[in-house]
């Protein structure tokens, strides 16, 4: 029985991410009037670039090339750890979500690195801004996980996160998990560059954040990172989802069937906002990631109560 | 009856609003004055008038405050007609009617029972006043009247928080709760000592920010400064007196409730604390205006330091409240005259006033003395009498700094008053071709003369109202 | 009942740290404006039995509140076309940090005062403090006119949350005049910005800063 549940969660790890994407660019056409790319989009991008050469620039050393390896490998890593609808995760141990956050800490240095490595001004720029933002949302992330943790009495991703599927309702605590779920929707957005954080669409040089750090990946490493970043925006809206519906049929299959259809609206979800927002100014993004800090801290205050 | 006394100011606001022409309207004012006047009289000479209902009715305090207000408004009604004769280019409706509702609330304030009505009363004479500092429609007026209101609302804001704690500390013991003084008296033991305590630091907070107690003072000499005399003279005399009564009521609640000492020596602080920005700020002052105002602030100081001190000290901080209030519309007036001879408010361009204004400066001059505590004025028995119940308590270092402090004053308000008064006439005394007349002359030589009446000999029936007062303050009923 | 009214203070409170944060005045009177309706609905939450007296003023409050008041500051705005706040002298952010701090030391310390056997267990006391705070930072780090009399609306939307305890004990009669005072206070207020405004053609209080020492 876990042997099955480890190599599903395995399969939905590697095979799910790519559509998460094609389903947000769906939800933004539909929004846009167009009719847009379909669904399995990402895949047949990603197929394209595997098939292409790459080129390096000369300043470049083994950091560039290894940063798009090292980045999906911890994301991977950290998808293993964090159980997906009501299964348990394949590697759970005590302490594990401080590795989660280290791990996801690691991806985004060697994705720094890397951009730094190529000695272009753009790329310094971007990184700086992501670093900078990455400061303002770390603290909602460990504040959202501390909440989860008073919750659940452990201090591993599995039973605290499983844990909510049983959770009291009583008053504050569902406003404590509300406070949360919206803090932890601001650090997705965040940490994956949607609207109103940072636009994934935009190539104009002074407002990239995500974008202009890999503009000169190029080939199968630049496949590498796309699918990186799609397995990063799937594990970290595996978390949110945890907190927003944890429900349960009990039948394992209508489980299972149940967890790729919330993904799915979760994606809908992401769309949605990127479609009624406008992107916010630069000097305002931190505020608004000092809100999301600020909301979980909320959700933790009225825990302690 | 009382409700009559609150009625009819409101129907005189109303004649006020109604009567179209400049000319005319100013006189519903000293019409409606004596008429209030002759009620208070008929109220105070029949006792068992006195109250109404369960949230109306007028106890000693209140009866003290309601009669200082009423001769007050009198006193500045005759005035009023004489300066809006003179203002004949700015409409005067929104000032009578102002006016007339600043004397209805006020009378609501001192015949209210009930906390929460007294409140209402409060912020409701706050929003009858601002638009009175503004008369003049100068940017520094306004700027004057924005703080007024804003930092007024605030006070009086954190007067009803405290009056919700007061409410809460007898719930909180399962008692029934009320905001009726007399039950408040009644259960005052039983309340809840920290909810009583935050209450009164609320509430000295918010009422004090109304009377002008620093460090809440800072809109004082912006509001009396840019303000026209009379419109400070009742602001000085009328508002902060009510808002001093309300203070008071609620430190005899704490006294009921047996916590004299805390709800003491805060007062005592905030008093001297009062006293000392006053002093400071008074040194080297140069506009006469402000330096009323930062007068006022220190006779605020001196009434909180008297009730603060028990015992005697309250007789001569209920005296001290009518000798500050005549005297400073002595001050308000006089000096309203002085601006508009010269034009000018500051110690700069105003010089000579006695010799321009004959009866005006020589007025301001003994308003001065009188003020700062020279005999034979009445501030100075008030004064004395709050020093001697310091002694007795042998509060000496509070006594000392009493003294001292009044002396800096006396220095301080000295230099300006007599910088302005005596001398020859400056150039500015030209600017204006003002005199004194009849209705801006007479009306503050009545002031003088109770100031000095009070300073030689005080009347049978005041002192019986002052000691009946004082009885029911420090017993309880 | 007090689950539903912890929420409700619950998103009072969120209210204010956007009021805080945002930068435009239209938002930041429609948070008011949202926080007046929630508050106007907390006394029917509170009480277990709503009789036709509470329901009535709740149904003022959110009307006063809700509707009135909003409607007079979004006259008083478009004389002055403007729409958002200058930079305030603290910062926005440093505005929400401070806030937040405050709530959260209020949520904390609300254990020191002793309360009633009913109402140990809501969010009233720290809610009503820090709603307090948050009127008193709007109202002395503002720079515009119009923020000032805003702040001045949450702190009576902080001691409104208060007056919850005292729901039986408190008249009626009271209550309903606090809500007056309010309006004719905010009504006095907006006339006093127009005259601001046509004085000094901008609603900037750092102009009025001629009369000092």
């Amino acid at each position: 029985m876990a042997f099955a549940t480890a190599v599903n969660h395995v399969l939905l790890l590697l095979i799910m991410p790519p559509l998460l994407l094609g389903v947000i660019n769906r939800t933004k056409a539909w929004f846009a009037g167009r009719t847009g790319p379909p669904l399995l989009q990402p895949y047949y991008d990603l197929a394209r670039l595997m098939r292409k050469g790459m080129v390096f620039s000369t300043t470049t050393t083994w950091v560039f090339r290894a940063a798009p390896l090292v980045t999906l490998s911890a994301i991977l890593l950290a998808g293993l750890m964090v159980p997906l609808g009501r299964f348990n995760a394949p590697v759970r141990f005590t302490g594990d979500l401080i590795l989660f956050a280290y791990l996801f800490g690691l991806a985004r240095f060697f994705t720094t690195a890397a951009a730094l490595d190529t000695g272009s001004s753009f790329e310094g720029m971007g990184a700086a801004r992501e670093v900078t933002f990455a400061c303002f949302s770390e603290p909602a992330l460990f504040l959202a996980f501390l909440v989860l943790a008073k919750l659940s009495n452990s201090l591993s991703l599995t039973p605290m996160l499983l844990g909510l599927l049983s959770v009291p309702v009583i008053g504050l605590t569902v406003a404590s998990l509300i406070l949360v779920a919206a803090g932890l929707f601001i650090v997705l957005l965040a940490e994956n560059s949607r609207i109103p954080i940072d636009d994934p669409n935009t190539h104009l040089e002074l407002t990239m954040i995500h974008e202009v750090m890999v503009l000169d990946h190029s080939g199968p490493l630049l496949g590498i990172i796309l699918y990186g970043a799609a397995m990063k925006l799937f594990v970290l809206s595996v978390i949110v989802l945890h907190v927003i519906a944890p429900f349960q049929v009990g039948w394992a299959p209508a489980d299972w069937i149940l967890f790729v259809l919330e993904m799915i609206a979760i994606a809908v979800a992401i769309g949605t906002v990127e479609s009624i927002m406008a992107r916010l100014q630069l000097r305002h993004v931190p505020t608004l990631l000092v809100a999301a800090s600020l909301l979980c801290g909320f959700g933790f205050l009225l825990m302690l109560r | 009856m009382c409700v009559l006394l609150i009625m009819f100011p409101l129907l005189a606001a109303v004649v006020a609003a109604v009567v179209r022409t400049n000319r005319v309207r100013p006189w519903v004012l000293p019409a409606a004055a004596v008429s209030h006047l002759g009620l208070v009289i008929y109220i105070l000479l029949r006792p068992e008038t006195a109250i109404f209902n369960r949230w109306i009715g007028f106890d000693p305090p209140g009866r003290l405050v309601l009669l200082l207000l009423s001769s007050l408004f009198l006193i500045c009604s005759f005035y009023s007609v004489g300066y809006l004769r003179l203002r004949l280019e700015l409409s005067n409706r929104i000032f009578c009617v102002g006016l007339l509702l600043f004397l209805a609330m006020t009378t609501l304030v001192t015949c209210a029972r009930h906390l929460g009505l007294m409140w209402v009363a409060m912020e409701a004479t706050t929003l009858a006043t601002a638009p009175l500092i503004y008369f003049n429609h100068t940017p520094r007026s306004i700027e004057a009247t924005w703080k007024y209101l804003l930092v007024g609302s605030v006070g009086i804001a954190l007067a009803l928080f405290g009056s919700l704690f007061l409410a809460y500390a007898a719930v909180r013991q399962g008692v029934e709760s009320s905001l009726f003084f007399e039950e408040l008296l009644r259960d005052a033991s039983l309340l809840s000592k920290p909810w009583l305590h935050v209450a009164f630091i609320l509430l000295l907070v918010g009422y004090g920010t109304k009377m002008g107690l620093a460090p809440m003072h800072t809109w004082k000499p912006d509001a009396y400064g840019e303000a026209p005399g009379v419109v400070g003279a009742l602001l000085a005399g009328g508002v902060t007196n009510c808002a001093f009564l309300a203070l008071m009521r609620v430190d005899h609640v704490c006294r009921a409730a047996g916590e004299s000492a805390y709800s003491g020596r805060l007062l005592v602080f905030m008093g001297l604390l009062s006293m000392i920005f006053a002093a400071v700020f008074m040194v080297g002052q140069r506009d006469f205006k402000r330096m009323l105002a930062y007068s006022s602030v220190e006779h605020m100081g001196i009434l909180t330091l008297g009730i603060g001190l028990g015992g005697l000290a309250v007789f001569g901080s209920l005296l001290h409240m009518v000798n500050n209030a005549m005297t400073k519309g002595v001050l308000f007036l006089s000096a309203g005259n002085i601006h508009r001879a010269f034009d000018a408010k500051t110690t700069d361009e105003v010089r000579g006033a006695m010799r321009r204004l004959p009866l005006s400066g020589t007025l301001f001059l003994f308003g001065f003395l009188a003020i700062t505590g020279s005999p034979p004025f009445g501030p100075f028995i008030s004064e004395f009498t709050i020093l001697i119940g310091a002694f007795n308590r042998r509060r000496f270092v509070v006594g000392g700094l009493f003294l001292t402090l009044l002396l800096v004053i006396f220095i301080g308000m000295g230099r300006t008053v007599l910088t302005i008064v005596l001398g020859r006439p400056s150039k500015a005394a030209r600017r204006s071709s003002y005199r004194d007349g009849w209705f801006t002359g007479l009306p503050i030589l009545a002031s003088f003369a109770v100031v000095l009446l009070l300073g030689i000999y005080i009347p049978p029936p005041l002192r019986a109202m002052l000691n009946d007062a004082v009885r029911f303050l420090e017993v309880r009923p | 009942m007090v689950s539903a009214l912890n929420m409700a203070l619950v998103v009072v409170l969120l209210l204010n740290l956007f009021a805080l944060g945002t930068s435009r005045i239209r938002a930041v009177v429609q948070a008011v404006a949202l926080q007046g309706i929630v508050l106007g609905l907390t006394p029917l939450l509170a009480h277990p039995h709503p009789n036709l007296v509470a329901s009535l003023i709740a149904i003022i409050t959110i009307i006063v509140k809700g509707a009135l008041i909003p409607r007079i500051l979004f006259a008083a705005m478009r004389d002055v076309k403007m729409k958002r706040e200058v930079e305030p002298m603290i910062g926005f952010m440093a505005s929400m940090l401070l806030g937040a701090l405050g709530t959260a030391i209020f949520i904390a310390l609300a254990r020191k005062l002793p309360m009633a056997p009913g109402h140990a267990q809501t969010l009233i006391v720290p809610a009503s403090f820090s709603t307090v705070l948050t009127g008193f930072l709007l109202m002395t780090s503002r720079i515009k006119a119009i923020t000032q009399a805003v702040g001045y609306l949450v702190l009576e939307n902080g001691i409104f949350i208060f007056g919850l305890l005292l729901l039986e004990a408190m008249p009626f009669v009271v209550e309903l005049g606090v809500l007056l005072d309010l309006f004719v206070g905010v009504f006095v207020i907006s006339i006093i910005i127009h005259h601001i405004n046509r004085a000094f053609d901008s609603l900037d209080t750092r102009r009025l800063s001629s009369l000092k020492e």
